[in-house]
């Protein structure tokens, strides 16, 4: 088993969690009161975990850099959450639910984690409706349901294009429940500096207060990690402009492993880059391609008229567009998963078919979506022999309702009416499958430090379905921490109150001024910007949706050379004790700096092609993914060693016992 | 384009602040407001000058964190869109261009541009919630059947980002909008019945008791809401708050 204990309990695959849950040791109510836990983040897994911890009665402090916990970016996930209800009769089960993720991560995820997650799904609806959240329903009073990428059922439960949001309200509703009993302290626009250990154990942070600028020591019996994905190590991401690797990074160098920093997720559906002064990228709904379909000139010459502006996308004959999904993947067509769908565009575009100025571009098309919509609802609404016009009137209407506020976003940001010309859409990195290692009990290798949600590696392998975030930081936070974390913490309750005037809280604080003062005195002329856009261009070129040993060997070194330059040169402005937007960033982005070496490292080592990490090297005749099972079906988890480029390798074998391995195919 | 800036800088919530000219040239159409002052911060750090702080996250509309007032509206002259997705081709080369914090007694000015809203995230904690426990022994989710409109009702209320653009536009700096959208939401579902009557009079004494303004039906916030919040919302939760006021 190695020094990588995955914890998974023994027993059936579909009776292990109960029987854990029946075994773990619990903490009773009277000693919760004495113990205190902090959870940094605050979005759909920091939120929820928090809520429930208060609940059952710890005193939990939650941390986030945002105004207010409800802005984490859980708020931007539109699409939906999925849980295996089989409310269609469908054919939908946990085991399906748990089939479908694990096929969709390229057999690169932990079985008992996954089923798990599964299994717990259902819950999170129920919990989420008695909560008020307000899904979609039907006109009977039901909830409705739509599919996304991946898989042969709907399963996924909706609130317009804004789950994320609605179930975020949720979680901070539950905290505020919780706030106002006096449960939760919440600290916001608070940055967690650096993960605090006595006697190897995780007792506490050293936090910044990023309004007034003072460092704050802040101590507890565990600590809960969070925090997101690493998304903006490539600059440009469909993640908010603060999202960052910080608090996990630091829990890496205090001695958590992360595990496979490659797996990233490159999403099929985001608004196409403009410019250089792009500072961010926009999502599109994977919900879209439930009835956009996407497509790009069958012929050269339409594709370069296109671009040059001499011929509209409406102008292109029907049998002059290469639906390129349905043509490659019949079975699944538009809905193939996010890693299939991303690379089959870049395919096209790299051919030369791109449809905007850059050439980075294919269409997703409604036309005639809106027509079958509309013939439908002209004759549910009694018109017999509607007309053309009247067809494509009530088509509208309807995906109105369905996608109003995506086909608005659209418009305003690229100043096209998507109702009457296709959108178009490019890949954009989206979401982190790796991240910090942690056991079945979501506990990273430092005892008393836990990690839930996007920030670690656990339940979505190499590629992450559509929906199954929003359901993964819900299970973690409200269904599995709650109780696992309670088997650590029974051990603790003669332990009393952490105090932060120990040697160690020094140390960190220490630690944490000297790092803000070496970036502080930086002599060149650069902004953090300049060095964050820098990294982000090795990473998407080199680190993107398509990677090469050469490549990687070149962004491994090309990142180290960025890092000591930023740490010789970056120009801070303002002062350490005050708000300061620049130091905030430069702290993050000096992080990106470490990750992206090892993120390059990671992929550079992992020679096989899986799920979102796609090796140029190894691929079928056919370009697709060709996995190497005899010698990569394990978790790369890397421990620090100083640089990155000295990380150790722990390996995590990945045991399959109730699905036989496969070659992925959605044809 | 070119454009004249004509900027709020402020050091502090102590300090007094003042407006402060900038000229900012090569300003592109495609632009979001935002990335606009991105480029402005560009070239005051590379003069070794402070750059102007504001708050902004998600960058696509959602997290309701950006906010500023831009010559005199909230989120800029746009409708149905908050400032990030506000972008260059709704000004002209030439223009100028003020850009100010949301002004309110309960929004005060931290930095430059950004203003604490903390006051917001007390109203919700007075009442916001639904008293659930999250252990998920709950009954069955489609146990609840919910008539599709009032669930969709819900939701159009639920769709407040709790920016602060009400607060902003209104001339009273009512908080009305934001605080009924949120005890709307809850009113229209079976579920948040239960304890309507206590909810609206925690959160209305809250809201009052952080320095909020009354409403005069003005409907300001109405028109320069990012999400389309209806004024309905106000009149539900006035409805709310009578009935409470007899009943409790």
């Amino acid at each position: 088993m190695g020094i990588l204990d995955s914890k998974i309990p023994a027993g059936p695959l579909a009776d292990k969690w109960t029987k854990h849950k029946n075994d773990i040791n619990l903490v009773n109510p009277a000693n919760k009161r004495n113990i205190d836990i902090i959870v940094v983040g605050t979005g759909l897994a920091g939120g929820a975990a928090a809520a429930t911890l208060a609940e059952l009665g710890y005193n939990v402090k939650t941390f986030c850099y945002q105004d207010s916990p409800r802005r984490a970016h859980s708020i931007a996930a539109q699409g939906g959450i999925n849980a295996a209800k089989n409310y269609q009769g469908d054919g939908d089960s946990n085991y399906r639910l748990f089939y479908d993720t694990i096929k969709g991560g390229d057999y690169r995820s932990r079985e008992a984690n996954v089923y798990r997650l599964a299994e717990v799904s259902g819950n999170i609806i129920d919990q989420c409706v008695a909560q008020g959240v307000p899904f979609a329903r039907e006109y009977g009073g039901m909830l409705d349901n739509r599919s996304f990428g991946g898989v042969l059922v709907s399963r996924t439960f909706y609130a317009k294009g804004q789950t994320g949001q609605q179930l975020l309200l949720g979680a901070y509703a539950a905290m505020n429940r919780q706030i106002n009993r006096g449960k939760i302290q919440s600290y916001t626009r608070h940055e967690m500096m650096d993960l605090v250990l006595v006697d190897g154990k995780a007792r506490g942070i050293i936090a910044r207060d990023l309004v007034s600028g003072e460092i704050e020591r802040h101590s507890a019996h565990a600590v809960v990690l969070a925090t997101g994905g690493y998304g903006n190590v490539f600059f440009l991401s469909t993640n908010a402009m603060g999202s960052n690797v910080m608090a996990a990074w630091r829990a890496h160098r205090k001695g958590a492993f992360f595990a496979n920093p490659c797996f990233t997720q490159i999403h099929p559906t985001c608004i196409p880059v403009s410019g250089d002064h792009q500072s961010k990228l926009t999502l599109m709904s994977e919900s879209l391609r439930n009835d956009g379909r996407i497509w790009v000139p069958k012929k050269m010459e339409d594709a370069v008229a296109i671009r040059e502006g001499k011929l509209k996308p409406t102008q292109i004959a029907e049998e002059d567009r290469d639906y390129y999904l349905e043509r490659r993947y019949p079975a699944f067509g538009n809905l193939v998963p996010r890693d299939v769908a991303s690379r089959a565009a870049k395919e096209r575009c790299d051919a030369g078919f791109g449809v905007n100025k850059t050439g980075e571009a294919v269409y997703l098309d409604f036309a005639s979506a809106i027509k079958r919509y509309g013939k439908e609802k002209a004759l549910t609404s009694g018109i017999k022999n509607p007309d053309e016009a009247t067809i494509i009137k009530l088509g509208e209407e309807v995906i109105e309702a369905k996608y109003g506020n995506l086909f608005q976003m659209y418009e305003k940001i690229v100043d096209q009416n998507p109702y009457k010309t296709p959108m178009m859409i490019y890949p954009a990195v989206h979401y982190t499958m790796g991240g910090l290692w942690v056991d079945y009990n979501l506990q990273t290798t430092i005892p008393g430090c836990y990690c839930a949600g996007e920030a670690n590696f656990s339940d979505h392998g190499a590629n992450r379905l559509g929906a199954s975030a929003l359901m993964q930081g819900l299970a973690d936070g409200y269904f599995v921490l709650p109780y696992t974390i309670g088997d650590y913490l029974s051990s603790d309750i003669r332990t009393g109150k952490i105090p932060t005037d120990s040697k160690e809280f020094e140390e960190a604080e220490k630690q944490v001024r000297d790092r803000m003062e070496k970036l502080m005195s930086g002599t060149g002329i650069h902004s953090v910007d300049y060095y964050h856009k820098k990294l982000g261009k090795i990473m998407w070129n080199k680190c993107g949706m398509a990677r090469n040993a050469q490549g990687l060997e070149e962004a491994v070194k090309e990142i180290a050379d960025l890092r000591k330059d930023f740490w010789e040169n970056v120009k801070v402005t303002g002062t350490m004790d005050s708000k300061n937007q620049e130091l905030e960033k430069a702290g993050r982005v000096a992080d990106f700096l470490e990750l992206g070496e090892l993120f390059a490292k990671d992929a550079l080592h992992r020679n096989e092609s899986c799920g979102g990490h796609f090796r140029e090297e190894y691929q079928t005749e056919e370009g697709e993914a060709l996995r190497d099972d005899k010698n990569f079906k394990y978790v790369a988890a890397w421990e620090y060693a100083g640089e990155p480029k000295d990380a150790k390798l722990h390996k995590e074998d990945l045991v399959y016992e109730n699905i036989e391995l496969k070659t992925r195919s959605y044809k | 384009m070119k454009l004249y800036l004509k900027i709020w800088r402020q050091k502090d919530a102590s300090s007094p602040g003042k407006i402060v000219d900038y000229t900012l040239d090569g300003v592109e159409g495609d632009m979001s407001f935002l990335e606009m002052l991105d480029i402005l911060n560009e070239e005051l750090v590379s003069k070794g000058e402070e750059p102007v702080e504001f708050d902004h996250d998600c960058r696509e509309g959602i997290c309701g964190t950006c906010s500023l007032q831009i010559n005199g509206e909230p989120h800029g002259p746009d409708r149905l869109v908050t400032t990030c997705q506000l972008h260059m081709r709704k000004f002209n080369d030439g223009d100028t261009i003020v850009i100010e914090p949301f002004r309110a007694k309960a929004f005060p000015v931290i930095k430059d541009l950004i203003v604490d809203r903390s006051a917001f995230e007390r109203i919700q904690q007075a009442g916001g919630y639904i008293s659930v426990n999250t252990s998920g022994n709950t009954v069955d989710a489609n146990c609840i059947p919910i008539n599709k409109h009032a669930a969709d009702e819900a939701m159009d209320a639920a769709t407040c980002i709790g920016c602060g653009a009400c607060v902003a536009a209104c001339k009273n700096a009512s908080a009305m909008l934001f605080t009924s959208a949120k005890v709307s939401q809850f009113a229209l579902l079976p579920q948040g019945r239960v304890e309507a009557v206590e909810r609206v009079q925690n959160m209305v004494r809250q809201m009052d008791l952080e320095g909020f303004g009354n409403c005069t039906n003005t409907g300001a916030c109405e028109v320069e809401c990012p999400k389309g919040i209806s004024l309905t919302n106000i009149a539900r939760m006035n409805r709310e708050y009578l009935s409470a006021s007899i009943k409790g």
